[in-house]
């Protein structure tokens, strides 16, 4: 690759691939029209340009303060938010024609809701990268992000049932209309903290250890923080009744480890622990119940979703998923086509089973291509984890793609029937604030690192972007011993 | 860091892949199953799009039809009849499978079958939505309406039993009574809970009126058995005069083998006429030893004995009330040899020999009709959404046990018993009448089961109608007389007379 090629910002391109996404939205909410009216209203295309209004400003911004960030990650992201408003609103519209009630307005119900949330997020993605010109200042704040990350993880399972409690799951906070997901939050948070204690101790996980059955074990005492984050997942479980919640903290402890330490020991310990710990939870709720008998009885559901038993039990029953199952397998291959399917018929088909929702409409085929999509976000991260320079920055990079997609696996492993149903919310594509947010700070993080990750180290460079500022140290980085 | 983070992007890739398999499995291959399933709304929602056809009766007597609603299912199912044709009709439940005719007639119904292709193809080109085919049974309405109420009125209280009645020269179901029956409306409910409520209670209930008791239960026919061993005989070098050893007693194989009554044929012998005109316990014993297992095991399989496969629906598609097997058992020691204190007990229908009502009726339709058994059915026309017909059940036959001459003989004996003998109850004027009467012991010490199995001829000599009817655990004597009673009034609103 010639040097030239590599001063490219790219930003072209990105505004390029972000006018097809918000083209596929528009056609996408065209396809609805004619199939919910008979008929396109020939204002279809004003959700679509609205929200790509608002990713052009992002854009703005990133041109401005990211110029050499990863064209693709935004448009990528914007395409699939895209979808997620314009399917909400197509609900929207279903719902109002089975009342009898007259079409929602751009701004109005879920769909509309969902978009003022998008504009939210967006200023805080924008907030964060006109603030913050360089991920590794983020260190300074680590013990407090870590503090911060474990008392909202907490919270939920603290507060009482009535504030906290949706659906058998604690993880909420709602305060009158509004319902905040605080763990959501915590996901940044944590991998901040993860990441800068694992800089600082790399070298002692990695290298001090006692050698049993041909693995590396660790030193019991470096093992500290494994055991108390593994400790947290499951009471995370049991208080919270969430697996895929602990699964998700936990897993991204476990790779962000992994990817410190460059040793494989650590994924088959956290893999035993985690498995052990969801076994020793099954356990005992088929035996003792209580906290733990929503985990049970998630786990016997998804061992059997169709049973007549599970389907018509009292409470917990398999309905949702069931529903759900059968709207993928009647969408097929091709799909029903946006709006000419029944996905109303699907449980909190607005949030958890958004995907069964869409899948009966887009098919296989458009859930592949969604799949695809979300890959191509995770690996993008993963690719500027793999490319910025300092290891703060690649740890946070790659501990953040990788729980994005281990939470998009979560969710669709569980609709899918793969393993057991889990509330996650599906980034980007849920109707929910919190989420949404937290997942778009997510993508700035990452557009932020990959710019430090794809800006030449020139005067180039320099001259395109402005001086640079003299290099900020990583907060203690003087502990950190160099690895030969 | 790097080599691990590559190892995370081929985790991710792989749980990926994992998804897109899953979604595979679930949007390729199993997508037939939960497109179809039952419990998919999307079916239902589609299917009630358009009206599903309706069933009547012979003369057009609606059974189950429609009613347009304002809900997202756009038609109602209606059993105006209620439980009276309910064993016949079933139900069709909103998020089940479909039951009775409404199950077997499914493609007509609902409009699928290939045979209203046209229907569909001019749907496509005027975007409207043609309902189902219409079914016609063949159960006459006044016949079946008779049954309902003599049966659910008898004079003895019985609360369970079931009556049949066929036209002998065609096998055409003029009625079908189960008694107790249910009343299907609930379960057509489009709030699938309060549906399954119902359907949950009706399962519960220890009298089982889902249970139709014509086709699907079978009960020991006692004395109504006579016929067929009387068939035998006659096959064997017996006619009707030929003198039987009788007596009041009789002891074969540690067997006691009575009279109902001590007057009954306490002579040493009796004729063959005679002893079934009188129902004769001991006369009947003997000559079933006499004429063999094998014997009385293979007539009473060419009558429909031991039939697993038969079912009562159209005579085309083979689909349709499925009947069970009426048995007369071993009659065999554990060592495989005659149990003769058995075969004794067998040819008076008791022992292990279990019979349907449908059979019963057959049993009479065969003598009535000169030995030829017709196949029966209940759909009589399969109509098109604009009432073209589009099949008539054209009759079949289904065996032929005995020849004309045997049958001419049986219908003698028949005749006199209901002239003179046990089933006078079921005479009726202007027509000839036969039948056989019996009554079942079961359980020891329960009340036993009264049975009446007879034909009614025209003044031509042409049969009209043949019936049985079952009543379980009849009080205070003469189980069956209060049978041939309620089979006479059926058989003369079968022939056109009386009735309500």
């Amino acid at each position: 690759m010639s040097r030239i090629r590599q001063w490219k910002t790219r930003r072209n391109a990105e505004l390029g691939l972000l006018a097809f996404a918000m083209l596929l939205v528009a056609a996408f909410g065209a396809t609805v029209e004619a199939n919910q009216f008979d008929e396109i209203r020939p204002n279809f295309w004003v959700p679509a340009a609205l929200i790509g209004i608002l990713f052009l400003g992002l854009h703005v911004v990133v041109r401005f303060t990211a110029p050499f960030a990863d064209p693709v990650l935004l448009p990528a992201v914007a395409l699939i938010n895209g979808i997620g408003v314009a399917f909400l609103r197509r609900l929207d519209i279903a719902r109002a024609i089975a009342n009898d009630e007259p079409v929602p307005g751009f701004f109005a119900e879920t769909g509309g809701r969902q978009l003022a949330w998008t504009l939210l997020s967006l200023i805080l993605a924008a907030v964060l990268l006109l603030l913050l010109r360089d991920h590794k200042v983020i260190s300074r704040y680590a013990y407090t992000l870590g503090l911060v990350g474990i008392v909202l993880m907490m919270i939920p399972a603290v507060l009482p049932g009535s504030i906290s409690e949706v659906n058998g799951a604690k993880l909420w906070i709602r305060l009158g209309s509004v319902s905040i997901q605080p763990g959501e939050f915590a996901k940044l948070a944590l991998v901040s903290f993860f990441a800068y204690y694992l800089v600082r101790k790399r070298e002692v996980l990695s290298l001090a250890s006692h050698r049993f059955l041909g693995i590396d074990f660790p030193r019991g005492r470096d093992l500290g923080p494994v055991i108390t984050v593994w400790l947290f997942s499951l009471l995370v479980l049991v208080f919270e009744k969430d697996l895929g919640t602990a699964l998700l903290y936990f897993g991204l402890f476990v790779v962000t480890l992994y990817v410190a330490t460059e040793r494989s020991s650590w994924l088959i310990i956290g893999l035993v622990l985690f498995f052990g710990g969801v076994y020793v939870a099954y356990l005992l709720g088929s035996a003792i119940g209580g906290p733990f008998a929503n985990f049970y009885d998630r786990a016997e559901l998804w061992l059997d979703p169709f049973s007549q038993e599970n389907y018509t039990r009292e409470s917990g029953n398999s309905y949702q998923l069931v529903q759900g199952l059968l709207g993928l397998g009647t969408g097929g291959l091709f799909g029903t086509g946006p709006g000419a399917g029944s996905p109303g018929k699907v449980p909190e088909v607005r949030t958890d089973f958004i995907f069964a929702g869409l899948g009966e409409e887009i098919g296989l085929f458009g859930l592949a291509a969604l799949l695809v999509i979300y890959l191509l976000i995770v690996e993008r991260g993963l690719h500027a984890a793999l490319a910025v320079r300092d290891s703060f920055g690649k740890l946070v990079a790659g501990g953040l793609a990788f729980t994005l997609g281990l939470q998009v696996f979560v969710i669709l492993g569980g609709i899918t029937g793969l393993i057991p149903l889990t509330g996650q919310t599906t980034p980007f594509l849920s109707a929910g604030g919190s989420s949404l947010m937290a997942n778009w700070l997510l993508i700035a993080m990452l557009l932020r690192i990959s710019d430090a990750a794809r800006r030449p180290a020139n005067s180039i460079a320099e001259r395109i972007s402005g001086p640079k500022k003299a290099p900020t140290q990583l907060h203690g980085a003087m502990t950190e011993v160099i690895k030969p | 860091m790097n080599a691990p983070l590559r190892r995370s992007g081929v985790v991710i890739l792989v749980l990926f892949g994992l998804i897109f398999a899953n979604l595979n499995w679930i949007q390729a291959y199993k997508a037939d199953d939960y497109r179809t399933d039952p419990r998919n709304q999307r079916v239902q929602v589609a299917e009630y799009e358009r009206p599903r056809g309706s069933i009547e009766a012979a003369g057009g007597v609606a059974l189950a039809q429609n009613t347009e609603t304002e809900g997202e299912l756009k038609y109602q199912r209606v059993y105006p009849k209620k439980e009276i044709y309910a064993p016949i009709l079933g139900y069709k439940p909103v998020d089940g499978a479909a039951v009775g005719i409404e199950a077997a007639e499914n493609d007509i119904l609902s409009g699928a079958s290939d045979k209203l292709f046209a229907d569909r193809l001019s749907d496509m080109f005027t975007g409207d939505s043609t309902g189902g085919g219409n079914i016609v049974l063949s159960i006459n309405p006044r016949a079946q309406e008779v049954a309902w109420k003599q049966m659910t009125d008898n004079e003895r209280g019985v609360t369970k039993g079931a009556a049949v009645a066929i036209d002998p020269a065609t096998g055409a179901v003029q009625a079908m009574v189960s008694m107790p029956s249910y009343n299907p409306n609930p379960l057509a409910n489009h709030d699938t809970a309060a549906a399954r409520q119902a359907y949950d209670k009706l399962e519960a209930d220890k009298d089982q009126p889902m249970l139709n008791r014509a086709v699907a239960n079978t009960l020991p026919p006692g004395s109504v058995f006579k016929v067929i061993v009387s068939a035998a005989a006659l096959e064997h070098n017996y006619n009707i005069g030929s003198e039987l050893q009788a007596g009041s007693v009789y002891q074969e194989g540690g067997a006691t083998i009575r009279n109902s009554e001590d007057e009954v044929c306490p002579g040493s012998t009796i004729t063959l006429k005679k002893a079934l005109t009188t129902s004769c316990n001991t006369a009947y014993s003997r000559l079933g030893v006499k004429l063999g297992r094998d014997v009385v095991i293979d007539t009473a399989k060419k009558w429909g004995f031991e039939n697993e496969d038969l079912v009562v629906g159209d005579l085309e598609s083979k689909k349709g009330l499925s009947v069970a097997a009426s048995r007369t058992g071993a009659i065999a020691n554990e060592d495989g040899s005659v149990d003769k204190a058995a075969l004794a007990q067998s040819s008076l229908g008791q022992r292990d020999v279990r019979m349907t009502p449908l059979q019963g009726a057959m049993i009479a339709a065969t003598v009535a009709n000169n030995g030829s058994q017709m196949q029966p059915y209940l759909v009589q026309q399969q109509l098109d959404s604009d009432r073209r017909t589009i099949y008539t059940a054209k009759p079949k036959e289904l065996r032929e046990p005995i020849d004309s001459s045997v049958a001419k003989d049986l219908q003698e004996m028949m005749q006199s018993v209901v002239e003179e003998g046990t089933g006078k109850n079921a005479r009726i004027s202007g027509l000839t009448v036969g039948g056989k009467t019996g009554t079942a012991q079961n359980v020891a010490g329960a009340d036993p089961h009264g049975w009446f199995v007879g034909y009614a001829l025209d003044e031509d000599g042409k049969p009209v109608s043949a019936v049985c009817v079952m009543l379980e655990n009849v009080p205070g004597g003469h189980a069956s007389a209060e049978a041939a009673r309620i089979a006479g009034l059926i058989m003369k609103a079968a022939a056109g007379q009386g009735g309500n």
